[in-house]
């Protein structure tokens, strides 16, 4: 059943699914392929694949600057997308996105547009002990450049914000903004972003989530969610790499000064003064990511088509049974038992180092990540050099977690 | 044989019984009392480090190498075994051993293996050969290599810590 709509959830067909990724079919060293690493990068549809080729077969050119055929399809196709993602995350209006290389590029435009633009120094950005370093470090180059405050608010053992010291950073009003993530890449854990906001808000600071992971498992309504700004990347929601995404609010892209100077984020340019477009063009300097825009579109058509609720009711079941098989293998720990959580299960195996384990996976064709994830303070906080992990995306199935418990099972012989 | 020790022998080309047990029980993993230069390696990537601590002889040949590490099977079995077969080597000899160990784990080949001189010690090696298997684990293989390389720098610009 879906919860918000009180419907019986639509099952996937998983079978057609996972036909609809060409490399779901590969063997590796002689295995068939156990793909369990979607969190670091998902696969893509052919839906994807035959976007981009088709669009350098048929109609390529350079965007917003041609007077000709190619590069007005083209730019047609390229900006199709902007539309496909205010749909997608119910943006007021399409200036409200602007397309960025990835989430990382997302997060430094915020840090150092709105950070330098509009931040004052002695004002505090509030991140969490769960962030990604791509969400720590803009905020430290931001602190030293900028004599802003940096405040981590802690997370509970079960892998959790703490609410209540989360709230009470804000008590001596110097918050102006709050970068954190809306799902974990390490523990899953989904934060609680509407009650976020309101905290935040409260208090006069506006709010970035960090949707890295959060888009790929729920619906974003960003209006529904009450933030200020919210970044994504396009190659985990199965499209390619090099197109990212910063929805913010259109009064706060209006009051920020531009990221990166140069072609197509300028409206005239004399030596002596020079105009920027308006938004969104305003970021976006520089020839784009024209066939990675394009094909993130068709992969938020391919997302679309099946539906965020059986995507989030697909991978719920994963995760529980998950967490179920991998509790049942001994010497197993496993990081973050968050109540909401998403398609990612961290784990430490007793007497064998992460990276050991996941090469011993990787030996029987199941690909896991190891290692610190980014997130090295989060490693700390849980008192581990490294965890393993495993991530599911729409096409992972039962059968392919119970092969990683049953690899876990030969690992942990060697190593018993 | 069962289903699963059939899987096991799958395994065992990289992770054979020398670079288990080495990994598991090294017999040179700890911090000397008496060493003359020491340096650290550090692997970003999974964040495992090691430090290395070399004492050379009055000739100036290494005389005993140990060192402290928090890493994986494969980092550590090969600092214990790089501790084995440098010992008693000069400087130089010690870096060509590394050249040629670091050509078999990243290629799989030892064109160095008939070596005078080195070939007793490229045998002993031969266990982390499988790592050219999996490029990413290379830097494992080789992460307290170059913290010796980097102690044999050290002592080479007569920068000694102790003694």
């Amino acid at each position: 059943m879906n919860a918000e709509t009180g419907r019986p959830t639509p099952d996937l067909d998983l079978d057609r699914i996972r036909a609809d990724f060409p490399i779901l079919a590969q063997e590796v060293r002689g295995k068939k392929l156990v793909f369990l690493d979607s969190a670091a990068s998902a696969q893509k549809p052919r839906a994807v694949i035959d976007a981009m080729v088709t669009a350098m077969e048929t109609q390529y050119a350079n965007v917003h600057r041609g007077l000709h055929w190619m590069s007005e399809r083209t730019t047609e196709a390229y900006e199709a997308t902007r539309d496909k993602i205010a749909v997608l995350m119910n943006a007021a209006s399409r200036e409200e996105i602007v397309f960025t290389h990835n989430s990382t590029e997302a997060l430094n435009l915020v840090a150092h547009s709105y950070g330098r633009g509009v931040l004052r120094p002695g004002q505090a950005v509030v991140i969490s002990d769960m962030e990604h370093h791509s969400n720590i470090v803009p905020w430290q180059m931001l602190r030293d450049a900028h004599g802003i405050e940096l405040r981590v608010a802690p997370i509970t053992d079960a892998g959790e914000l703490d609410m209540a010291a989360f709230e009470a950073l804000f008590a001596d009003g110097r918050v102006g903004l709050v970068a954190i993530t809306h799902m974990s890449n390490v523990l899953g854990t989904l934060t609680p972003a509407e009650r976020i906001v309101a905290i935040a808000h409260a208090h006069g600071a506006k709010v970035l989530f960090d949707g890295s992971q959060a888009i790929v498992h729920r619906a974003i309504d960003v209006q529904a969610l009450g933030c200020d700004f919210y970044a994504w990347t396009g190659h985990k929601l199965y499209g390619p790499t090099g197109i990212g995404v910063l929805w913010a609010r259109r009064e706060l892209l209006e009051e920020m000064p531009p990221f990166l100077g140069g072609g197509d984020m300028i409206s005239s340019v004399t030596y002596a003064k020079t105009s920027w477009a308006a938004v969104p063009h305003k970021f976006e300097a520089g020839t784009p990511a024209i066939l990675e825009g394009i094909g993130l579109g068709a992969a938020i058509d391919y997302v679309q088509a099946i539906g965020y609720p059986a995507i989030a009711a697909h991978e719920a079941a994963l995760v529980e049974h998950a967490l179920a098989r991998l509790s049942a293998v001994p010497g197993l720990t496993i990081f973050g038992r968050a109540q909401q959580r998403g398609g990612v299960v961290s784990f430490a195996m007793a007497g064998a180092h992460a990276h050991d384990v996941a090469t011993l996976l990787d030996r029987q064709g199941i690909a896991v990540r190891a290692g610190h994830h980014c997130a090295e303070p989060l490693m700390r906080r849980l008192g581990v050099d490294s965890t393993a992990r495993a991530s599911f995306g729409l096409y992972t199935t039962r059968d392919e977690i119970d092969a990683l418990a049953a690899g876990l099972e030969k690992v942990r012989s060697f190593f018993a | 044989m069962s289903d699963s020790a059939a899987g096991l022998d799958d395994l065992r080309d990289l992770y054979q019984e020398v670079v288990m047990d080495r990994g598991r029980h090294p017999r040179h993993g700890a911090r000397p009392a008496r060493f003359d230069v020491s340096a650290r390696g550090d692997n970003p990537m999974c964040g495992d480090r090691v430090e290395v601590f070399v004492a050379f002889d009055p000739q100036g040949a290494i005389e005993t190498v140990g060192f402290e590490a928090r890493g994986c099977a494969i980092s550590i079995a090969s600092a214990d075994l790089m501790a084995d077969t440098v010992t008693g080597r000069a400087p130089a000899d010690a870096r060509a051993l590394f050249a040629a160990f670091r050509e078999m784990v990243k290629t799989g080949h030892c064109p160095a293996c008939d070596r005078a001189g080195d070939a007793a010690a490229l045998e002993r090696l031969q266990p982390l050969a499988g790592v050219h298997e999996y490029p990413s684990r290379v830097k494992c293989a080789t992460l307290a290599w170059h913290a010796l390389d980097a102690a044999l720098d050290q002592a080479a610009e007569g920068k000694g810590v102790t003694r």
